[in-house]
């Protein structure tokens, strides 16, 4: 799209001479998502819709209890501490953050009076601030008011290395200032694009000040709040068992109007997705089920005159496989996977291009994710303005097999290929998981038809995610040809996600393979490019150089993305609840309801 | 008697010390990581990760480790939870009503139904009763509490909706409803693993009342003109139950222990379930209390059984 066509479109909204809608589905149609058209809008001077709401109730209240079964269930209620989406989702039923986002990506205000634009002066335009203006009246639980200085003691408390919060990166770089009881301004040291991060979502719910106060650095963990949230939320604290039940009831001077629905909540913990999915869709018992990443075969047989159903949204989580650069057989300095090999195998791009051919991205949909999964070439996936559509792929073995063939690799006596002595031998490895040793076996079947012999590892989930550094199994370290998982994208932005595969950032022994860059790609191309992305404040040309790196990886065959997995819940026919592939399943939780 | 009690308990001491440095040791060299979730997480930078390993003294190593926690645990700190930032008794003392109330339950159902089933099959053996009796403990013994579990979970839930499957610890009701409600949501777990209990008990149970059945005593009692259940209940009975009672003292630590796997299909917030949770985080100082209390247990309850038998025979003496 030309920009000078796209400015017209815009000062023609902005003039009333086109509605919003329309210049979204032109928009649309030349592959630009919702919450891009919305984001070009608001930056183009046209203030950022807010998601609509679908909420119909019209007094707070009455609806009795919501049951709700999270099979892991939060283990501590400080969302500061959360070590996964289970402590923000149950931290998330009583702390709120300034806002927070929509099925569709839309920002939606909860504690914010405001969306910040440029044309409400609240944004800077050259993105080195942005302004909150909160939502006057909002008191806490235990009735205090809420203020500028709860926000502010916010940052002031996640910043603080000796409060080991695992919300530090989110507000080490800025700062935030208080501009007077209502006001906040957040300052970043470079311009920011993307500016909803600190306070926004539930990983950035706020905590009072006057309770957390006193435990500030060292002694966060002595806070008694810590495991008795005062918030400003939905719902009051109860009762919290770590790991078994969290719960919580109406709370009667809630901010937004008619909210919430339900009398009480309680989020129970434990057993496995199976039975969760059994005890909402078959049973009824409980009223919505949290993840349940269960074969779709039984989730149909499950909703067969059920209670309850499966829900879907659409995120930007790729299940991948990503390619060692590195030599993992080869011991460097005591270091195997070292930069200072090549992969023996794969430094041919032939070998790489043949693997990508190998996946049969169908199959795995059809046999394993289902309605879960899509199939796609990409491994950025979302948000929908990001992804590339200039990309494709495709399953063929003959395909394959006529590149190995014209790169010279020769099959050999036992029918594996080989070329100067090296054979196509390849080690895969993935966390134990059922639907990833299932891809396993889906893609050493097509390798082994095109003359690659697959040896499949699988190593335990705890392990394999573990940091731990003596550990030779884990992602990090790499000691492999091929691995699985996915690296959950857990905003509507890909910054973070695609900043992780800069050169600088290569895992390796020196420090202690706490780099992000696993596959050790380096590409100069790829480094400036994410460069430039973060600097870039016209959000058509930042979507476009993410896609470029989106292409880059895709032309080094860094990643081979083997499905864009969906968010899978379940939910009582008649519950209506709002999940967001960008959110935390709670963080919509205000505006939940059920049909009578 | 008493001078046999303390000493025992003294020989415990370096026992108890043995098993919390393999405890310590086995659980330090496993591999796994608590703060395994940040790993993947693109909003946390590694150097937190390095700093909340340092915090809970993660780098340090494990001599010190292991004399920081055994310094701790004498003056009564359990330690603190790397996943629920809580001190580790406090977790624990919540989960202990569920497991002593549903364990403990399934072991009286045992009781009740092994002592009765397995003293009448012993009184008649090879009889019709003892026949079927014995048939069903094979059954009961073989099949495990996953299976069986599952298959009331599919039975008295999914097809005839009579019961619960997930188990609540916060029931919305008071008095009697309460009550029965509590009875209504443990009837499975409890048939469950009450049922697999007895049907070893009741073999065992058998066999005592057997061996003892045939002794010379017996007989003479018989042939006093003693009636067959003052001769079953008064002699044999109480002779028989020595080694029973064995089994049930070692049983008890099952009590506090939980049951692993039935807790986590009826979702029974106990102590096998945390056990199990802290595991697979990797929650070391948990693990570490839970198995540790584990091991107290079994010792205490082997002394406990010493002094009964004592009481039970006093023909045995202590010394």
């Amino acid at each position: 799209m030309l920009d000078k066509e796209l400015r017209s479109m815009i000062g023609k909204v902005k003039d009333g001479r086109m509605d919003r809608r329309a210049f979204i589905q032109r928009l649309a149609a030349v592959g630009l998502a919702a919450p891009l058209a919305n984001q070009i809008l608001a930056l183009g001077g046209v203030a950022m819709a807010e998601g609509a709401s679908t909420y119909k109730p019209t007094k707070r209240g009455g609806g009795g209890a919501l049951k709700l079964l999270w099979w892991q269930g939060p283990t501590l209620l400080n969302p500061h501490f959360a070590t996964g989406t289970k402590d923000q989702d149950g931290s998330r039923l009583f702390y709120e953050p300034l806002a927070c986002w929509d099925p569709d990506g839309n920002m939606k205000l909860v504690l914010a009076a405001e969306i910040p634009s440029i044309q409400n002066g609240l944004l800077a335009a050259d993105g080195r601030s942005v302004t909150w203006k909160l939502k006057p009246g909002v008191k806490w639980h235990d009735g205090k008011p809420f203020t500028a200085d709860d926000v502010v003691f916010n940052w002031e408390y996640a910043k603080d290395p000796a409060t080991s919060a695992l919300t530090i990166a989110t507000h080490r770089d800025i700062t935030v200032e208080k501009v007077d009881d209502l006001t906040v301004r957040i300052l970043f040291n470079k311009p920011t694009p993307f500016w909803a991060d600190a306070f926004v979502g539930a990983p950035n719910t706020i905590i009072p000040k006057h309770l957390f106060a006193d435990y500030r650095g060292s002694k966060s963990r002595e806070a008694p709040t810590n495991l008795s949230p005062v918030g400003t939320g939905p719902y009051k604290f109860v009762e919290f068992k770590p790991g078994d039940l969290v719960r919580g009831q109406l709370n009667p001077d809630y901010h937004m109007p008619n909210r919430p629905y339900f009398d009480t909540v309680e989020m129970k913990g434990g057993g496995d997705a199976v039975s969760a999915a059994r005890a909402v869709i078959q049973t009824g018992e409980y009223d919505f089920g949290w993840n349940i990443q269960v074969e779709d075969d039984v989730l149909l047989r499950l909703e067969k005159g059920g209670k309850g159903k499966t829900v879907y949204a659409v995120g930007g989580d790729t299940e991948f496989i990503a390619l060692n650069f590195t030599d993992p057989n080869t011991e460097v300095d005591g270091e195997r996977s070292s930069m200072k090999t090549k992969h023996p195998l794969f430094s041919d791009p032939a070998v790489r291009k043949a693997l990508s051919l190998l996946v049969d991205r169908e199959s795995v949909k059809k046999a394993i994710y289902g309605r879960a999964g899509r199939t796609t070439a990409n491994f950025l996936n979302g948000p929908e303005k990001f992804v590339s559509k200039n990309t494709s792929w495709e399953f063929s073995v003959e395909k394959a097999s006529k590149i190995l063939d014209d790169a010279g690799w020769k099959p050999g006596a036992d029918g594996i290929r080989e070329k100067d002595g090296k054979k196509l031998k390849l080690v895969y490895q993935t966390s134990i998981n059922g639907p990833r040793q299932k891809t396993q076996a889906i893609v050493k079947q097509a390798c082994q038809k095109a003359g690659i012999d697959v040896e499949l590892k699988s190593v335990v989930a705890s392990v394999f995610f573990s940091s731990d550094v003596a550990n030779p199994d884990t992602y990090a370290h790499f000691y492999a040809d091929l691995e699985m998982f996915q690296i959950p994208l857990s905003q509507p932005d890909p910054s973070q996600h695609m900043r992780r595969y800069m050169s600088a950032n290569v895992a390796t022994k020196e420090n202690k393979w706490q780099g992000t860059n696993f596959p050790r790609w380096v590409n100069k191309e790829y480094d400036a490019t994410i460069e430039a992305a973060e600097g870039e404040m016209d959000p058509v040309k930042r979507a476009a150089l993410y896609i470029k790196a989106n292409d880059l990886m895709y032309q080094d065959m860094v990643f081979i993305p083997v499905q864009h997995r969906l968010k899978v819940e379940a939910a009582a026919n008649n519950l209506r609840p709002i999940i967001s592939g960008w959110a935390n399943e709670t963080d919509n939780l205000f505006d939940w309801y059920r049909e009578e | 008697m008493s001078q046999y009690v303390l000493r025992r308990l003294l020989i415990a001491i370096p026992s108890l010390l043995g098993i919390s440095v393999v405890l310590f040791v086995v659980l330090a060299l496993a591999p796994g990581d608590p703060f395994a979730e940040l790993a993947t997480n693109p909003n946390v930078p590694p150097e937190v990760q390095a700093a909340l390993r340092a915090k809970f003294g993660l780098d340090d190593p494990i001599y010190l480790r292991y004399l920081h926690w055994l310094n701790a645990m004498l003056h009564g700190d359990w330690g603190f939870s790397f996943v629920s930032r809580m001190n580790v008794d406090t977790l624990i003392l919540q989960r202990l009503p569920a497991t002593l109330y549903v364990i403990g339950s399934a072991q009286i159902l045992a009781l009740l139904i092994a002592i009765p089933v397995g003293v009448y099959a012993a009184t008649k053996p090879y009889s019709l009763f003892d026949q079927i009796a014995n048939t069903l403990a094979f059954i009961g013994f073989s099949l495990p509490t996953f299976f069986t579990g599952l298959l009331f979970i599919l039975i008295f839930s999914v097809t005839l909706d009579w019961l619960p499957f997930v188990y609540s610890t916060d029931i919305k009701a008071t008095g009697i409803r309460w009550v029965l409600e509590m009875i209504r949501q443990a009837i499975m777990p409890v048939a469950v693993l009450g049922l697999f209990q007895a049907a070893s008990m009741t073999r065992f149970v058998r066999s005592a009342m057997l061996d003892v059945i045939r002794l010379d005593y017996v007989t003479t009692a018989r042939a006093k003109g003693l009636g067959q259940a003052k001769v079953i209940v008064k002699h044999v009975m109480r002779n028989a139950m020595i080694p029973v009672v064995t089994l049930i003292a070692l049983q008890m630590p099952a009590v506090f222990g939980g049951a692993i796997v039935t807790e986590q299909i009826f979702r029974i917030p106990g102590i096998g379930s945390l056990l199990i949770s802290s595991i697979l985080s990797n929650d070391t100082p948990v693990v570490m209390a839970v198995t540790f209390v584990f091991a107290c247990l079994v010792v205490l309850f082997n002394l406990i059984a010493d002094v009964l038998y004592g009481w039970l025979d006093p023909r045995i003496s202590l010394r």
